[in-house]
């Protein structure tokens, strides 16, 4: 039951070790790019696990008589978690860029065919 | 103003960005650049003046109270990192105008001044604010401006050097963020002081231990302590010298600032060292960086990298204060924080005044520059003896602090490693040395000495790693302090 209950945090785990796999195994810069943007995604699932309270509501307020006892998900990590993926955007984007000027100066983006000792 | 000046020393410079960038010009977008770090020097000068006399400052931003709304809470230690970036940054910047001209292009000239403001409004707002989240958006900020200034330098390995730093960078990066959400979910809280109050209370789960971990890891890798340094060599060696000089002796320095915030502050002393048996990991490390580093410097014909070897080495002597845990080694590792920042950055300079014009940076092309760039290459002989520990030189200072702690604590053999590093130093100073001043000039080279407006910031960082050697009693007292308000618990 537990192990059932904690499924969010296994498919976290999961895809982080799947993320951080494939940003050290593979020698496509491309490649490592997504494995990166997977880690990050790990992390903001992470968050947003934390934030679900067990019979809580999406965080808008009720108004009228419904207001009565209402329960609540925690909006905090949401918002904390859209600074994240602003982040992860403009970090996937410098990083593919950077991998587009690589390719102009040096005609690949395997790491291993890459010469003059710059890896 | 007066009031809002915590916030002003951050927003000032992060609006002036987006200013730098849309003017377009390159002379402009400098003149904005200089606008925006005399400001941050003003600022945090003015900062560190209050604080010394009224003690810590509590700024609510926007209002909210902490700790629901987030808090910058100026205290000695971190006005201290906040004047010791905005000094290295105002005085950059007039350096940077010649170098960067003839380094970059002049068509991203605007946009680099403009990532190179983004990069100090980073690193001012990860020192004075006082909320864990906060510190990972700043972070961020810093170091994606980092990464495109390292990607700009002339040869084709800064692009490399760039991503692999992006990539290790990142991940310290997420790392960090996991910590501070494992932090969240025990506390309820991210505000640093709110932190400190409600982390003994569940100190016992597993989960801070956990959160301790990723923290530290987290960081060490954006500070490059070894083995995690292995994105800093190629970054510093292939990046344009200006911002070599000025990442060198700020980005590493400000992440050393976050370890001791988070060990000491949020953490807690008591937790870090006992529970944790932190200094079993941080020692070792630091010796071995200290001796590997030093060596692999020896052996390194670029001059830029042999300097960030031994810049690793360096971080080494600054985590080996911290990780003695008391009042005296926090204070040494603080110091020296301050001292290395002055000579490293009056190193690179040199090096930078070297690459404009010679246009290498290669042992072999240095040979008789002791004769035709004089005040260069006597700037790095004087950042040089600094690095070895010449007495009347900051490096002695930040040195006999060390010592003075590891023998405080009866570690003879830790102790003899900081002479042997200093005996190193000495051995790859003097590498260039020799073929700078025993070697004749290439009489068919003709080189003329660097410009004034490089020389002059060169040697203002000569001449306060001189000053700052000799009389030592401010930087010793206030660092003696800082370490006290760590050490002492909550400022």
């Amino acid at each position: 039951m537990t192990a059932l209950g904690l499924f969010n945090y296994w498919a976290v785990i999961v895809l982080m070790m799947v993320g951080f796999y494939t940003l050290i195994a593979r020698g496509n810069l491309v490649k490592k790019m997504i494995g990166l943007n997977i880690f990050q995604t790990a992390v903001i699932m992470m968050y947003v696990s934390f934030a679900k309270v067990t019979g809580g509501t999406a965080p808008i307020l009720v108004e009228g008589e419904a207001a009565e006892g209402v329960l609540y998900s925690n909006p905090l990590p949401h918002v904390l978690m859209l600074t994240a993926i602003v982040v992860g955007v403009a970090t996937l984007a410098l990083g593919l860029s950077l991998v587009v000027r690589i390719k102009e100066a040096y005609g690949t983006i395997e790491e291993d065919e890459i010469q003059d000792g710059a890896w | 103003m007066r009031d809002n000046l915590p916030a002003l020393l951050v927003v000032v410079p992060l609006l002036l960005a987006p200013v730098a960038a849309l003017v377009g010009r390159s002379k402009a977008a400098w003149a904005v650049a200089t606008a925006a770090c005399w400001w941050s020097l003003y600022a945090s000068v003015a900062l560190l003046q209050r604080v010394r006399a009224e003690g810590p400052i509590s700024y609510e931003m926007g209002g909210w109270t902490p700790p629901y709304g987030i808090e910058y809470r100026i205290d000695l230690v971190n006005v201290f990192v906040a004047v010791i970036v905005a000094l290295i940054g105002a005085v950059t910047i007039p350096y940077a105008r010649k170098s960067i001209a003839k380094e970059v292009s002049e068509d991203r000239g605007a946009l680099f001044y403009a990532a190179f403001i983004l990069c100090l409004t980073g690193l001012l707002g990860i020192a004075v604010t006082g909320d864990v989240f906060n510190v990972f958006v700043f972070l961020e900020i810093s170091s994606l401006s980092a990464y495109s200034m390292i990607a700009l330098g002339q040869d084709r390995r800064a692009l490399t050097a760039a991503f692999h730093y992006l990539i290790m960078g990142s991940v310290g990066a997420s790392f960090i963020v996991i910590g501070i959400g494992l932090m969240y979910v025990m506390t309820g809280t991210l505000n640093m002081a709110d932190l400190a109050v409600r982390l003994p209370e569940v100190a016992d789960n597993r989960t801070i231990p956990v959160a301790f971990t990723f923290l530290t890891v987290g960081i060490t890798l954006k500070l490059a302590l070894f083995p995690l340094h292995l994105w800093l060599p190629n970054a510093y060696t292939y990046a344009p010298s200006a911002v070599t000089a000025f990442i060198a002796s700020t980005a590493t320095k400000v992440a050393v600032y976050l370890l001791l915030r988070f060990f000491f502050t949020v953490f807690g002393a008591e937790f870090s060292f006992e529970v944790m048996e932190l200094d079993r990991v941080l020692m070792p490390l630091s010796v071995v960086a200290i001796l590997a580093m030093s060596l692999v410097a020896i052996y390194q014909a670029n001059v830029k990298r042999l300097l960030a070897f031994s810049s690793v080495a360096q971080i080494g002597y600054m985590v080996l204060g911290i990780s003695f845990g008391s009042v005296l080694g926090v204070t040494a590792g603080i110091i020296h924080l301050f001292n290395h920042a002055l000579m490293k950055g009056a190193l690179f300079m040199a090096m930078g005044c070297v690459m404009y014009s010679v246009g290498s940076v290669r042992i072999e092309k240095m040979a008789g520059l002791g004769k035709v760039m004089p005040w260069t290459m006597a700037a790095f002989v004087g950042g040089g003896l600094s690095l070895i520990g010449v007495p009347a030189t900051v490096g002695f200072v930040s040195k006999w602090y060390l010592v003075q702690a590891a023998l405080e604590r009866g570690l003879w053999p830790v102790a003899g490693v900081v002479l042997v590093g200093s005996l190193m130093a000495a051995i790859y100073i003097w590498k260039v040395v020799e073929v700078a001043y025993l070697q004749s000039p290439d009489p068919d080279h003709e080189i003329r000495e660097a410009p004034l407006s490089m020389l002059i910031p060169t040697w203002i960082l000569v001449a306060a790693s001189f000053y700052f050697g000799i009389d030592a009693s401010l930087t010793a007292s206030v660092a003696t302090q800082a370490a006290e308000t760590l050490i002492g618990g909550l400022p």
